[in-house]
């Protein structure tokens, strides 16, 4: 037996390992059905929920994922009916691609009169007629600083490569974040396979890790807030929070242009509740709801109405909202196929395996 | 009476099945076709791919060196412990399970806090102007996050196996005209194989797969075949080859397995 509980004990750990996976709508009677959604972590603001439940009577279910790749082998084996779904540009793409996604009933969503002209164009590249998707946030790649500790002018993804600020330096420790840098600077597409083009842009990370102080992904925040490094890759949304946190801290779109993305909301092939689904993405657009989104997860909204809601100095934040001649220098990403994102996959092992020393 | 035996096993041979068979057999069906459905050992040789060998070799290196350093701290304890008294021991044993109870991924989150640049340890050493300590990022980071998740799990396989030693079997060893060091390598160290076979597979065998102490302490920059196999499922999403890599460890998980049953016939290095 007691090798069992040691099994047991072990289990536990594992498990503790595991973290943690979404909650659940709270118990109402659900009168009008559920709606099932699947959603980033902490990319709503959950009284958002609540309010829904309230106002419609649907039921929500509600889990979240962290990665657009952890989600996509649970939509395609189907074991849960989701209804609504939050993936990102390039992952819309796949799933359209692959007959995983439906043709949304805008009829029903009066409120996309709201969204953005220009964000429906942007969208295009991922879901070319506007067919299959609502978009929610969007936002751009760039570099975060740190005013005190850097005193050359930042504008450039080169700065990144400067030997000055060694051990100051943070980057994404995804691969087609991490590739944007490189790619950028030599002035090749951020969607590239070329063979050639992304061996050059790996020699310039084997080059630049010496200089690195890590590769993270979340902790980006907490090591920037307490100045534990100069220099980072940081997606705009979470710009916002940080300059609360320690006000040294400024975001720039560098000159040679970067990745724009658009999370947006889709309806997979598969949904058994349609129309709440709809009514779910009515509610989410209407501009009171889409404001306290916004100030919860901070990552810019679409929302034209939300957009009027909200005061001069949040809207000229370029990190809030970036003009149009810094989107139109930028690029969203394309899904690349798994032979791409094995490429990819291969390059980076390549990276990670690299020491200097 | 026997029925009611294996009625009160029940709960625990369907989470058996449940959460450790059907799991298992996924990871043999996924590690041994491709995305079409058919065999293959592609799989299961891609760990022969330079970088991936690479990764198991700093892998097993780091685990060993951990699981060393564990049974070199722990054994000296566990000696220690045995000889104050009982109630005592007890209590001390207490307070080294203690932090399990919190979730070890926050126990690592706090060491990162501790060892950063302008981390704690670092603040207090420039206060007294002594030199910086710079290991976060390093392999040297990842052996101490080893060695404090895992020095639990020797701890108490030992502890539990000398406490079974009698004092009768050690005075009997005195009385025979054995010095102290024979006693020890002649009689205590002998009887307490079971419980370091126990703790040294309890450590080396999650030291070698994690994923999570190698990318919070070595910051991303060292890569472990835990990372690998992790960035199989979370970015590629091939779970063929990530299920193949992870037949590869099994391997090292089934030699300590055997090893277990060896020389712990018993069952008496159970840690609990």
């Amino acid at each position: 037996m007691k090798k069992l509980s040691v099994l047991g004990a072990i289990l536990l750990l594992c498990f503790s390992l595991a973290g943690c996976s979404g909650g659940s709508g709270e118990g109402e009677t659900a009168d009008n059905g559920v709606v099932k959604v699947y959603n980033w972590g902490e990319y709503i603001d959950e009284e958002v929920i609540d309010m829904f439940e309230e106002e419609t009577g649907i039921e929500v279910i509600y889990d979240t994922f962290e990665t657009n790749e952890e989600m996509y082998p649970i939509i395609e084996a189907g074991g849960v009916a989701y209804d609504v779904v939050c993936p990102s540009d390039y992952m819309i793409e796949k799933m359209i691609a692959n007959d995983l996604l439906q043709e949304i009933n805008f009829d029903n969503i009066p409120n996309m009169e709201y969204i953005s002209e220009s964000i429906m164009e942007g969208s295009k590249a991922f879901d070319p007629e506007n067919k299959y998707s609502v978009p929610y946030t969007f936002g751009t790649l760039g570099i975060l600083y740190n005013t005190t500790l850097v005193d050359d002018p930042v504008n450039s993804w080169s700065i990144l490569w400067d030997e000055k600020y060694a051990g100051e330096i943070i980057m994404y420790n995804s691969v087609r974040d991490l590739f944007v840098a490189p790619l950028e600077l030599l002035g090749y597409s951020i969607n590239t396979t070329d063979d050639q083009e992304l061996a050059q842009a790996k020699d310039m990370l084997l080059e630049q890790k010496p200089l690195l102080q890590r590769y993270v992904m979340d902790q980006i925040k907490d090591i920037m807030i307490s100045e534990s490094a100069a220099l980072a890759m940081c997606y705009s949304g979470e710009v916002l929070q940080l300059q609360e946190a320690n006000p040294n801290l400024a975001y720039v779109v560098p000159n040679e242009g970067s990745n724009f993305f658009i999370d947006s909301w889709v309806i997979p092939a598969n949904a058994e509740n349609k129309e709440n689904a709809e009514a779910w993405l009515n509610f989410l657009n209407r501009p009171d709801i889409a404001l306290k989104n916004f100030e919860y997860i901070t990552y810019s909204t679409p929302n034209t109405g939300a957009q009027e809601l909200m005061d001069e100095e949040l809207l000229s934040n370029p990190a809030v909202f970036p003009g149009d001649d810094i989107l139109s220098n930028c690029e969203v990403f394309y899904s690349l196929g798994t032979e791409g994102d094995e490429k990819y996959n291969e390059l980076w092992l390549e990276i990670k395996d690299y020491t200097a020393q | 009476m026997k029925w009611t035996r294996k009625l009160l096993a029940g709960p625990y041979l369907i989470w058996m099945a449940g959460f450790i068979l059907i799991p298992l057999g996924l990871i043999f069906y996924y590690g041994l076709t491709d995305s079409s459905g058919a065999f293959t050992l592609e799989n299961i040789m891609a760990i022969t791919d330079p970088q991936r060998a690479n990764s198991l070799w700093r892998a097993l290196k780091l685990a060993l060196i951990s699981t060393v350093i564990c049974l070199a701290a722990a054994y000296p304890l566990a000696m220690i412990l045995k000889r104050i008294a009982k109630n005592r021991s007890s209590l001390i044993v207490f307070i080294f399970v203690l932090p399990m109870w919190m979730n070890f991924l926050l126990r690592t989150m706090a060491w990162q806090v501790l060892l950063d640049r302008n981390g704690v340890i670092n603040n207090v050493l420039g206060f007294f102007h002594l030199p910086r300590l710079n290991i976060i990022n390093t392999q040297t980071a990842i052996i101490f996050g080893m060695v404090y998740n895992f020095l639990p799990f020797m701890v108490l396989p030992l502890y539990n196996v000398l406490m079974k030693i009698g004092n009768d079997v050690v005075e009997a060893a005195y009385d025979l005209g054995a010095t102290k060091v024979q006693t020890f390598f002649h009689v205590i160290l002998p009887l307490s194989v079971p419980g370091i076979i126990s703790g040294i597979t309890m450590v080396f065998v999650p030291a070698l797969t994690t994923f999570v102490i190698s990318n919070l302490l070595g910051g991303g920059m060292i890569l472990l075949i835990g990372n690998v196999i992790e960035q199989e499922f979370t970015f590629t999403s091939n779970w063929h080859l990530g299920s193949g890599l992870s037949l590869v460890l099994m391997v090292f998980i089934l030699i300590s397995m055997a090893l277990i049953a060896k020389y712990d016939k018993e069952g008496e290095g159970g840690a609990f």
